[in-house]
């Protein structure tokens, strides 16, 4: 418990976090009082059972949704105090994602899904860098096949690709293999670590695969909505 | 710029993974189904305008009792314009010692400029159109004029000091008056030949009329430009008071045009609404994830709207080809009917269809989009999360406008508008209740049926809104196809019944109280059964109400011309059948009180006039007071006899009365006239058959419009169908992958998503029936004019083709659905 940190400089902090919902019930609390801190470079596992708030604690890191209360600051800003537009900015100056059900965007190849974040962010020669990250999939004579010819590892390379495309500073990933048969996983995790060493991103990393998140730095559990353990892994 | 390079680059890509394709068909129909309308609804207005005009024998016609100025005549040549000219004046006709009045009609060689002259070689014989006209020292005489002075075909005539050579019988010429004053019989001669006839002097009593024709829009702006020169003694006219009824047909085709060219536009505009929805719905996914991976709202909207445009466009150019084509088409097969001989129209319907679909798309699509512009990031982690629902005012108020400043455009009649939209607005929220309301229904029966019913009805319950939402879409698109289906089958029906075989086709008059039963004898003899016989007695109108019809206001010009013209006034105890009382009450078979007068409706508005309101008619010398009893209706396209005002029995006894009738005569019965102007030469008579063609013709010509257009307009419901069945194929596309996966048989899931469409079908069609039904009802009965009888086949036909319909385009769209592996759409991402 606590703002534990190592070395590098803070990229992401959660401040007191809180998510309330309404329901036919009530009110219900999802998340409740949650504050860290992560460094740059770091990966970091959020674990915990259905139910728990994984999913909830990411689309407020990230700045898909807003919490009730607290704040979060992501790269130095602060998400709360932002428009919708600001934190879509936020997001495209340093965010990357890779969901569990993928969400290639139909209508494209594998290489025009990986270009869509370069061409959002108005970058040169989307195309080549690309083909450049693609290769590193290993999807490199693939590029041309769309979502639907392409089995469920070969949409999460994409994914992957696409995420690192724009050398996000923090990467989230959503039960990343949680579609996946336990050996394409691996092999998808793999990659993902490889990449996130080589380019040194921060990885935040929702799971409830307990070996998955023992390969992090640092791993959070959640239950009902509160942070009740923050460790440093072996890795 | 960024938004500009992103949006073209993912435009490509969109066209080419077929995602966008059923917006841009709907789109391309719409530009051509519009086109076609357009191009159909100008081409056979036109043309029927032109048969309308035929009884001026021009486009436009100035009238003087001066002669007219020959700069008129040069000022219409410097328009690119055509003109005739023509002088009539009454004259005693001699031949031998024989003699009769006659209506002169002097003409010059141009005449007619619309319309055409008929003429034959024998007495009631054959006739056959000319394209001249008499040359000088020859004339062309009417029939009733030769019985009557016992003369034939190679005689000499004498008209004032002018001898004249009879070289054809006039059976028609298009300006014949079809009014019954001064009436006699017409001789057509050359008008190089009036000075030589001495009868024209000054003071004579000769009209002069200079005949002018051409393009719609150069008469338009010569007229416009002689208005202001114009003396008081020249009117100028572009119709015809007296031929009230041929214009009355080409309203009534105009008005049938309209109406089909705005239901294949509504059809249109539901094709659009549908497929712009199907089309923001898909997006829904794409923006979310764009707005993740970092992309701001106005970036999502930019690149949308400009996707839209471009789907427009290139939908424009695609319809826009069709479009020509289906002209080029159109005017080839109906080369005779369509007036081909006028100027091509080219590329303006195709430029007011492609405007048309693009303020559609825009009306329809772009609140979609607006509220793709909401839709949170979050929906990449929660597929249950929306954006917000748009404003449904602002959304459907939108669209509506666009429809209704479209349809305004086009058709310029607020009334028409008024109930058409009005009726489909309350149809669309009925078919919303009714389809909720279903929807709840059919969720609780589910456990009573088969499994692919229960499959079904589950299907339609859990999608709750969407399932109300395509009742409407499917509702709408049936309502507004059977409504198509009423005016071009029972309406056009009503319509040409009016116009009966039976009806009248000669109108006899000027018949003295002396001759009533010799002439009813004479039809007798030839086997024909006598006409009834109606009172005319002429008058003028002194005062209204105390005060002289010419110091009064009147509410409307028509009014003051009427009071200040010449009466005909009738009598009679019973009301005429195609007469019907609107106010007041007829009044006894015996009645002897005080003078009533019955007034027709739009007499009565034009002058201002209504039950209660007195009236003084001088008749011979004499004064008769009488007092407006009962409003009535006249159904004019009965072709009997029928007056303004109709008399009270006993108030105009002792004034001076002719009769007029009317019966119809085949074609070998005719003969019977030469014996009866013969024994009785002041009768005329009056040979309304080539009226009579004359409006048959045009509603041919509305007929043949709005079947054309009801292929059109059906190819465009189809598409709405289509175009709902496919927002929902997605979805259905992973259920029946699930269902399949679950161990059910193709056959069970398809039946399953045909008895889902079969509900719909039925509730959308009894909806529709009943919709359709109204609103033809009102459409008849308002609009045309015309009587409408509910049709309980319709509501056969409604629900039956909502069935069939629904399912068929349903098996289309969803055979794909169905028939995928299962295990492909479960991959799909």
């Amino acid at each position: 418990m606590g703002n534990q940190s190592t070395g590098g400089a803070t990229v992401l902090a959660a401040h007191d976090l809180s998510k309330e919902v309404s329901s036919p019930e009530g009110s219900l609390t999802i998340l409740d009082g949650v504050s860290f801190n992560i460094s740059a470079g770091e990966s970091v596992a959020v674990v915990g059972p259905s139910g728990a708030g994984k999913s909830t604690l990411l689309a407020l890191l990230a700045g898909l949704d807003l919490p009730t209360n607290g704040h979060v600051v992501l790269n130095g800003a602060n998400l709360s105090e932002l428009d919708e537009d600001g934190r879509a900015r936020v997001r495209a100056e340093s965010v990357g994602f890779v969901f569990q059900s993928f969400h290639l965007v139909p209508s494209l190849n594998a290489l025009e899904n990986v270009m869509l974040p370069l061409e959002l962010a108005g970058g040169e020669d989307a195309r080549g860098a690309s083909r450049k990250i693609i290769d590193k999939v290993g999807l490199g004579d693939r590029w041309s096949h769309y979502p639907a010819q392409l089995s469920g590892g070969e949409k999460q390379r994409v994914a992957i690709a696409r995420a690192f495309a724009t050398e996000p500073a923090v990467l989230f990933a959503d039960e990343p293999t949680g579609n996946l048969d336990s050996r394409t996983g691996s092999n998808i995790m793999e990659l993902m670590f490889d990449l996130n060493r080589s380019s040194s991103t921060t990885l935040v990393l929702v799971t409830h695969d307990l070996s998955l998140a023992e390969r992090c730095d640092r791993v959070l559990s959640l239950d009902i909505g509160r942070l009740v353990s923050d460790t440093r892994g072996a890795a | 710029m960024k938004v500009m390079v992103f949006a073209l680059r993912s435009f490509r890509r969109e066209i080419r993974s077929g995602e966008v394709l059923v917006l841009l068909f709907s789109i391309a129909l719409a530009v051509s189904a519009l086109t076609a309308v357009g191009f159909l609804t100008d081409r056979i207005g036109k043309a029927v305008a032109r048969q309308a005009n035929e009884v001026l024998a021009a486009d436009l016609r100035l009238r003087s009792q001066e002669p007219i100025p020959e700069t008129w005549r040069d000022r219409a040549q410097e328009f690119d314009l055509q003109t005739a000219e023509t002088n009539t004046f009454p004259s005693v006709v001699f031949a031998g010692d024989l003699s009769a009045l006659a209506t002169i009609k002097a003409v010059s060689g141009a005449y007619p400029l619309r319309g055409s002259v008929r003429v034959s070689d024998t007495l009631f014989g054959e006739q056959r159109v000319v394209d001249n006209t008499p040359a000088r020292g020859k004339a062309w005489a009417d029939g009733a004029l030769l019985a009557r002075i016992d003369a034939d075909i190679g005689d000499r005539l004498t008209v004032g000091s002018l001898e004249l050579e009879v070289t054809a019988v006039l059976t028609y010429r298009p300006d014949q008056s079809m009014g019954f004053a001064s009436l006699a019989p017409s001789l057509l001669i050359n008008i190089d030949d009036v000075a030589a006839s001495g009868l024209v002097s000054e003071g004579s009593r000769v009209g002069y009329a200079l005949l002018v024709a051409g393009s719609e829009d150069a008469v338009n702006r010569f007229d416009a430009s002689i208005q202001p020169e114009l003396p008081d003694a020249v009117r100028s006219s572009n119709r015809e008071e007296s031929s009230e009824r041929a214009f009355r047909a080409a309203d009534r085709a105009q008005r049938f045009l309209s109406l089909t060219a705005v239901i294949s536009l509504l059809l249109s505009a539901v094709a659009v609404a549908m497929s712009a929805r199907r089309f923001a719905h898909r997006r829904m996914d794409t923006v979310a994830l764009m707005k993740s991976l970092g992309a701001t709202q106005r970036f999502v909207i930019s690149v949308s709207v400009v996707h839209l445009v471009l789907l427009g466009l290139l939908g424009v150019i695609i319809g826009s080809i069709i479009g020509f084509m289906a002209e080029e088409i159109l005017t080839r097969i109906l080369a005779d009917l369509i007036a081909s001989d006028l100027p091509g129209i080219g590329i303006m319907p195709v430029v007011l269809a492609s405007g048309s679909a693009m303020v559609l798309l825009v009306g329809f699509a772009l609140p979609s989009l607006i509220q793709l512009r909401n839709t949170p990031p979050l929906r990449v982690l929660r597929l249950d999360v929306l954006p917000p629902a748009p404003s449904r005012m602002l959304v459907d108020g939108l669209a509506l406008a666009a429809v209704a400043a479209l349809l305004y455009r086009s058709v310029g009649d607020a009334q028409m508008l008024a109930i058409l939209l009005g009726g489909i607005v309350v149809i669309a929220i009925a078919l919303y209740l009714v389809g909720r309301g279903l929807v709840a229904t059919m969720g609780r029966f589910r456990s009573g049926v088969g499994v692919a019913w229960r499959y079904g009805l589950a299907n339609v319950a859990r999608r709750g809104r969407d399932s109300a939402v395509q009742v409407v879409a499917f509702g709408l698109g049936l309502t507004v196809l059977l409504l198509l289906t009423i005016v071009r089958t029972d309406l056009l029906e009503g319509w040409r019944q009016t116009l009966d075989e039976d009806a009248p086709n000669h109108f006899m008059i000027n018949i003295q109280p002396h001759e009533l039963e010799s002439v009813a004898n004479i039809y007798r003899s030839a086997g024909v059964e006598p006409p009834e016989f109606v009172p005319m007695i002429r008058a003028r109108m002194s005062t209204i109400n105390d005060v002289s019809v010419k110091d009064r206001e009147y509410p409307d010009p028509g009014g003051k011309w009427m009071a200040n013209r010449e009466a005909n006034l009738s009598f009679a105890s019973k009301l005429s059948a195609s007469n019907e009382i609107i106010e007041g009450e007829w009044w006894p078979e015996d009645y002897d009180g005080p003078p009533l007068v019955s007034i027709e409706e739009e007499a009565a508005l034009e002058t201002g006039l209504t039950i209660g309101d007195r009236m003084t008619f001088i008749v011979a010398g004499r004064e008769v007071d009488v007092t407006i009893g009962s409003v009535r209706k006249i159904n004019w396209d009965s072709f009997q006899p029928n007056f303004f005002m109709v008399f009270s029995p006993g108030a105009l006894d002792g004034m001076p009365t002719t009769y007029i009738a009317s019966l119809r005569l085949e074609k070998q019965q005719q003969p019977v006239l030469v014996k009866l102007v013969r024994t009785h030469p002041s009768i005329s008579v009056i040979d309304l058959d080539s009226i009579l063609q004359q409006i048959r013709g045009i509603v041919q010509k509305a007929s043949l419009a709005v079947q054309a257009v009801f292929v059109f307009t059906l190819a465009a419901g189809i598409a709405v169908l289509f175009a709902a069945v496919q927002s929902t194929i997605d979805e259905r596309r992973f259920e029946s992958a699930m269902l399949r996966a679950l161990g059910a048989r193709k056959r069970t899931v398809f039946a399953g998503v045909m008895a889902e469409f079969a509900a719909l079908g039925a509730a959308a069609g009894i909806l529709a029936s009943a919709g359709a039904s109204i609103l033809a009802a009102i459409v008849a009965t308002r609009l045309f004019e015309l009587p409408y009888e509910f049709n309980p086949l319709l509501w056969v036909t409604g629900v039956a083709a909502g069935i069939f319909v629904v399912c068929a385009s349903g098996f289309v769209a969803a055979r794909g659905a169905v028939n995928a592996p299962p295990v492909d759409v479960l991959r799909a991402a």
